[in-house]
C-alpha cells in the first residue's frame, strides 16, 4: 500500500503450506460454529487439520467480558497437520476483550481481523482497555484489519423483517464470509448447511445466507486486503474421509464394536462435560439397536451398564473425572463379577468440579489406582480424535475376552478437537468373537478358560440359573467365600488375568531412532505436540525419538527394552508427572518429567525448548 | 431336581423347591425375611414365567441376600444401586422378569435417588422392600423410616430425623403400583406378590419386616391377635373401606378431606370410601393414614394404574426408526455425515 490511487489495488494470490486461524469473540457470539463451519469447508477442499475449541464453562458469560471470551482455533495445511498450531497467523477479534485474552496466542506480524463496531467504551472498559488498541499503537507489529462487521451486517440485512438483535447476531456469518474470501475457500458447504439448519425459519435463513455471502463479497469488493492466500490440499492418503471430534469417533467406535461383535448396545450414562457429545451421538443411533439410558446419576449410569452386561449386552459408561470418581465403588463391582465393561473417561481438568471444559491429563492414577481393595482393570488411552475410534474398538475385544472392566482415558482436548479421519474399509475391521456359556452339564460360573476368563452366561439361558456379586467368590463355583486362602488366590488371580493381556496387545512402536541420547514418552492427547516436535528435532539433527503409550495398564511387554535403549527418558504429560512416577516404579528407572498443568495443551514449542534445554544438560 | 429329567421347561410343573436354591439361608433365626422368601417361592411357581427368565437384584443389607437364596438368575450389587442394575437388566432385555429385593437403607437412605428415578420411568421392576425400620447388618443403627426419638446405637439420646414414608414416596415418584404387605399376613403378602408381578411398569412392595434381633416388635400392632384388628385395614378394589374386630367400622372422609373411623351403625347412605385402586388422591389419603394412632394403617394395594414403561417405549423407537431408516450398517454408520475422497495424488 505504498500508491495512494483512487483505484483499489490489485489482490495478488500467495499460496501458503500452513495456516493457523483463531476466531475469538464473546460466548453468545458464535464463534464455536463459525469455527466448526470453517473447519467442515477446510476438510472438504482436502487439506489436512486441527482443531481446537477453546470456550468458558458458562454458557453466556456477561458480554464483553475476559473471562466470557471463546475461542476456536484451526491449523490447515497442505501437509499432514499434528496438532491446532502454537501461534495463531490470523486472529479474527469480534470485541476487545477477544482481543485482550488472544493476542499472545498470535505470532509476531501476524494478521488481525477486528469488528471495529464491538470496539465501544463500554466493551474497552470491560476488557480493560483505556484506549481503544485500533486507534493507538499499540498493536505496532500486527497487520491490523478493522472492520465495521456489526454495521456491514446490518446494512446488508436491513430489508428483513427481524428485529435488530436477530441481525446483529448473523455477523459471525459475515465474518466467517470473509474467512472463506480470504483464504479461497467455497461458500457451497456452509450455504448447504445454513439451508438444512434453518429450515424451518426462512427469515433467519436468508439473513445468514445473506451475511455469509456479504463478508466474502466485501473481501471481493472493497480490496481491503492486497492479498489473498491458497492451501492446496493436503496429500493425504488416498480413501473416503471425514472430518471427526474425538467425542463423535467414540461413538462412531461403539456402535461398530456393537456391530463387530453381534451383541446389542447399551450406554448408560449422565451428562457431564465435554463427555455429553458422545451421549448425544449414540442417542441418534436407535436404527443399530443401540440403547442410551441417560441415568439419574453417575452411578446410576455405570450400575445400569453393568446389569445390561450382566443381561448379555456390550455395556459402555462415559463420564469425566468427577463423574469417574463417582463410578470406582461400581468399577470395582465390575471386577468382582469379572463382567465386560468399558468406561470412558474423558479428562479435564480437576480436582473436583476444576475446569469444567479445559483438558487435562490428570486421571491416570484414577484409573489405575482408583478403586478400593486390589482392583486391576485394564486402561488404555486414545491420541488424536480419529484414534478414540480405534481405541474403543481394542478395548471392547478386550473386555469380551477377558469378562473385564477396561478404562479407554481421551481428554477435552482430543474430544472436542477435530480432525479429517480415512473412513476405515468396514471389511478390514476384526470382528469381536462373543461365545455365551450354554451347557449346564459343564457351567460353573467362575471356571476359567484359557485367558483366565470366567464364562459368561446370561438370564434366558436354561440350566445356567446362577448368582453372581460384589463378595468375594469361590474359584471355580462363584459361591460366596471369606476363605482367606481363597481371597488371595482370587486377588492373585484377578490380577494374573490382565496382567496376561500383555500377550494381546501390539508391541510399543517408537518413532525415529532405534536408540540415542533422548526418548519422549507420552500417552493420550499430547501425541499431536509430541510428534510435530520430534519431526523437527529430528530434522534439526538430534537423536531424539518418540514412544506414545497406548496401553497403560498392563504396558507392553517391550517397553522395559525401549526405554533402555535412550540416555533420558523424558515424559510430558498434562499433569504433575503420574505417567512418570508409574515408569519409575514399575521399571525403576530415572525419567525427567516436563509437566504443565493450565487446562491447555502442550505446543510444539514448548516441546521442542524443553527437549532441547534437556540435551543441553541444563 | 428328582422328576422326569425328559421333561421340557413348558411341560415341567414347578414348585416353590425349585426356585430354591442350594446355598444355606444364613439370617437370623425369627426374622421376618424367611416370610418373605417363602412367599416369594410360593407364588412364583404360579406365574407361568421359565425360571431361567426370572433375576432377582439386590443391593446390601440383610435383605439383599435375598438373590443367593433364590435358584434363578441373582445379582447381588453395591449398597443402594439394585434398582439401577434392575433398570439396565430390563432395558436391555424386556423379556426377562426383574425383581429387586431391597431394605429401608439400600432403598431409601443410600439408594433413594435411583428409588424415585424408577418409579418415575416406571420399568417394569418388581421392587420388595423389607421395612424393619432399622440397619440390621450393620447392627442396629436408625434407619430413614425409624420413627423420631428412637434410640438406637448411633443415637443414645433418641434420633432427630423425622423418617420417610415409602408408599408417600412412591406416590409422588408417579409410581404406577404401590402396595404394602407384612411378614406375618402370608395370605396378604402372597397376594400383592402376585399383582406386583401381574403389572406391566414397576411394582412397588413395603414389607413390614420384623427385625427380632435390632428392632422387635416394631409391628406387634399390626401383628397381635388381641389388637390387630382395630390397626389394619385391609384395602380391596370396589370394596368400602371397613375394619375391626367385629367388621363394624369403616372410614369416611370429613369436609377437609380427612379420613375419619365412623361406627358403621352411624355411618350414613354412601358415607364409608369404596377402595378405588385407580384414584391418586384416595392413594394421599390412605398413605397418609399409615401409624395414624386414631386410624388403622393400610394394606393391600394403595393405588394400580396402567401406563406405557420405559422399555416399551424405547423399543417402540427402534423399531420405528429401522422401519424409516432402515437397520443400520457398519458402511452407512462409518460414511454418515459429509464424506469426500482423496484419490493417488
Amino acid at each position: 500500500m505504498e500508491t495512494n490511487t483512487d483505484t483499489p489495488p490489485e489482490v495478488t494470490e500467495k499460496t501458503l503450506e500452513e495456516v493457523t486461524v483463531r476466531f475469538a469473540g464473546d460466548s453468545g457470539d458464535g464463534m464455536q460454529l463459525t469455527g466448526s463451519q470453517f473447519t467442515k469447508t477446510t476438510a472438504l477442499v482436502g487439506n489436512d487439520l486441527e482443531t481446537f475449541p477453546d470456550y468458558p464453562a458458562e454458557i453466556r458469560a456477561p458480554a464483553g467480558t475476559l473471562f466470557g471470551v471463546s475461542g476456536f482455533q484451526i491449523s490447515f495445511a497442505s501437509h499432514d497437520v499434528y496438532t491446532p498450531g502454537d501461534r495463531a497467523d490470523v486472529l479474527v477479534a469480534m470485541n476487545p476483550a477477544a482481543l485482550k485474552v488472544n493476542l499472545n496466542m498470535l505470532r509476531p506480524g501476524g494478521i488481525i481481523i477486528a469488528n471495529s463496531d464491538g470496539f465501544d467504551a463500554k466493551n474497552l472498559r470491560l476488557a480493560g482497555y483505556e484506549t481503544n488498541p485500533l486507534e493507538d499503537d499499540s498493536l505496532k507489529g500486527y497487520e491490523v484489519y478493522s472492520i465495521p462487521i456489526t454495521k456491514l451486517t446490518t446494512t446488508a440485512l436491513e430489508k428483513l423483517p427481524l428485529s435488530m438483535k436477530e441481525i446483529v447476531r448473523s455477523k459471525n456469518f459475515f465474518a466467517l464470509g470473509l474467512m472463506y474470501w480470504l483464504f479461497n475457500r467455497p461458500l457451497e458447504p456452509s450455504l448447504e448447511w445454513i439451508e438444512k439448519k434453518f429450515a424451518k425459519n426462512p427469515e433467519l435463513k436468508k439473513a445468514n445466507s445473506i451475511a455469509l455471502k456479504a463478508g466474502y463479497n466485501y473481501g471481493d469488493i472493497t480490496h481491503i486486503f492486497t492479498t489473498r492466500y491458497r492451501v492446496e490440499p493436503a496429500k493425504l492418503p488416498a480413501g473416503k474421509y471425514r472430518n471427526v471430534t474425538g467425542n463423535e469417533a467414540m461413538a462412531l467406535g461403539i456402535v461398530a464394536s456393537c456391530e463387530l461383535s453381534g451383541l446389542p448396545g447399551f450406554l448408560g450414562s449422565y451428562p457431564i462435560t465435554p463427555a455429553s457429545d458422545i451421549l448425544h451421538e449414540l442417542s441418534r443411533y436407535r436404527r443399530f439397536n443401540f440403547r442410551t439410558f441417560q441415568a439419574e446419576d453417575e452411578i446410576a449410569g455405570i450400575s445400569s451398564a453393568i446389569g445390561a452386561s450382566f443381561a448379555g449386552s456390550l455395556a459402555f459408561t462415559t463420564s469425566s473425572g468427577p463423574g469417574i470418581a463417582l463410578k470406582q465403588e461400581a468399577i470395582g463391582l465390575a471386577v468382582m463379577v469379572e463382567l465386560p465393561l468399558v468406561i470412558i473417561n474423558v479428562q479435564r481438568g480437576g480436582p473436583s468440579t476444576g475446569l469444567p471444559t479445559k483438558t487435562e491429563q490428570a486421571d491416570l492414577f484414577q484409573a489405575i489406582l482408583g478403586r478400593n481393595g486390589e482392583a486391576p482393570v485394564v486402561v488404555m488411552a486414545a491420541k488424536t480424535p480419529g484414534d478414540c475410534f480405534h481405541t474403543v474398538i481394542d478395548a471392547s475385544r478386550i473386555a469380551v475376552k477377558y469378562m473385564t472392566p477396561v478404562i479407554v482415558l481421551s481428554d477435552g482436548y482430543i474430544a472436542n478437537g477435530s480432525e479429517p479421519w480415512m473412513i476405515p474399509d468396514p471389511e478390514s475391521l476384526q470382528k469381536i468373537p462373543v461365545e455365551f456359556a450354554k451347557n449346564p452339564e459343564t457351567y460353573k460360573p467362575y471356571s476359567r478358560n484359557k485367558f483366565n476368563a470366567r464364562p459368561w452366561a446370561i438370564p434366558g439361558t436354561p440350566g445356567l440359573e446362577h448368582r453372581i456379586g460384589g463378595l468375594e467368590k469361590k474359584h471355580i463355583t462363584g459361591n460366596v467365600s471369606y476363605d482367606p486362602v481363597n481371597h488371595e488366590f482370587m486377588c492373585r488371580l484377578r490380577r494374573e488375568k490382565i496382567e496376561g493381556i500383555v500377550d494381546d496387545i501390539p508391541d510399543q512402536e517408537v518413532y525415529g531412532p532405534e536408540s540415542g541420547d533422548l526418548l519422549i514418552v507420552g500417552w493420550g492427547g499430547t501425541y499431536g505436540a509430541l510428534r510435530q516436535a520430534t519431526e523437527y528435532l529430528i530434522e534439526e539433527g538430534k537423536s531424539v525419538a518418540h514412544a506414545h503409550i497406548k496401553y497403560l495398564y498392563p504396558f507392553p511387554r517391550n517397553l522395559r527394552e525401549i526405554l533402555s535403549r535412550y540416555k533420558t527418558i523424558l515424559v510430558p504429560e498434562l499433569n504433575l508427572g503420574q505417567l512418570s512416577v508409574l515408569l519409575k516404579a514399575h521399571y525403576l528407572i530415572p525419567v525427567e518429567s516436563y509437566n504443565k498443568i493450565q487446562g491447555l495443551p502442550f505446543t510444539t514449542t514448548e516441546i521442542r525448548e524443553k527437549v532441547n534445554e534437556v540435551l543441553a544438560g541444563k | 431336581m428328582t422328576e422326569n429329567k425328559t421333561a421340557t421347561a413348558e411341560t415341567k410343573k414347578l414348585t416353590a423347591k425349585d426356585f430354591a436354591s442350594d446355598q444355606d439361608v444364613r439370617w437370623c433365626p425369627g426374622c421376618g425375611d424367611y416370610s418373605i422368601l417363602a412367599q416369594v417361592q410360593r407364588v412364583l411357581p404360579t406365574l407361568g414365567i421359565p425360571r431361567e427368565n426370572v433375576v432377582f437384584v439386590a443391593g446390601i443389607g440383610c435383605s439383599s441376600r435375598f438373590p443367593y437364596y433364590m435358584n434363578t438368575y441373582g445379582f447381588h450389587g453395591i449398597h443402594g444401586r439394585a434398582t439401577a442394575i434392575a433398570s439396565g437388566i430390563k432395558v436391555a432385555r424386556p423379556e426377562l422378569s426383574v425383581w429387586v429385593a431391597t431394605g429401608d437403607g439400600d432403598c431409601l437412605s443410600i439408594g433413594g435417588n435411583h428409588f424415585v428415578h424408577l418409579l418415575r420411568r416406571n420399568i417394569d421392576v418388581n421392587i420388595i422392600l423389607f421395612n424393619n425400620r432399622i440397619y440390621g447388618l450393620t447392627k442396629g443403627q436408625y434407619s430413614p423410616t425409624s420413627e423420631k426419638g428412637k434410640i438406637t446405637r448411633s443415637s443414645p439420646y433418641g434420633s432427630i430425623d423425622n423418617p420417610v414414608d415409602p408408599i408417600q414416596l412412591a406416590l409422588g415418584s408417579s409410581g404406577t403400583f404401590i402396595a404394602r404387605g407384612i411378614d406375618r399376613d402370608p395370605k396378604e403378602l402372597q397376594y400383592v406378590i402376585e399383582r406386583a408381578s401381574e403389572h406391566k411398569g414397576t411394582s412397588f412392595i413395603e414389607v413390614y419386616q420384623n427385625c427380632n434381633v435390632f428392632n422387635d416388635g416394631a409391628y406387634s400392632q399390626y401383628t397381635d391377635k388381641e389388637v390387630k384388628a382395630e390397626h389394619v385395614l385391609i384395602l380391596e378394589h370396589g370394596k368400602p373401606l371397613i375394619f375391626g374386630k367385629n367388621r363394624d367400622k369403616g372410614i369416611r372422609l370429613n369436609r377437609f378431606f380427612r379420613p375419619e373411623v365412623v361406627p358403621l351403625d352411624e355411618a350414613g347412605e354412601g358415607d364409608i370410601v369404596v377402595h378405588d385402586e385407580k384414584n391418586k388422591h384416595l392413594a394421599l389419603v390412605l398413605a397418609e393414614m399409615t401409624d395414624d394412632p386414631s386410624l388403622p394403617t393400610p394394606f393391600g394395594v394403595f393405588y394400580a394404574v396402567d401406563k406405557p414403561t420405559y422399555e416399551e417405549e424405547y423399543v417402540k423407537q427402534i423399531e420405528h426408526a429401522i422401519e424409516t431408516e432402515g437397520r443400520g450398517t457398519l458402511k452407512d454408520l462409518l460414511e454418515s455425515g459429509n464424506t469426500w475422497d482423496i484419490t493417488e495424488n
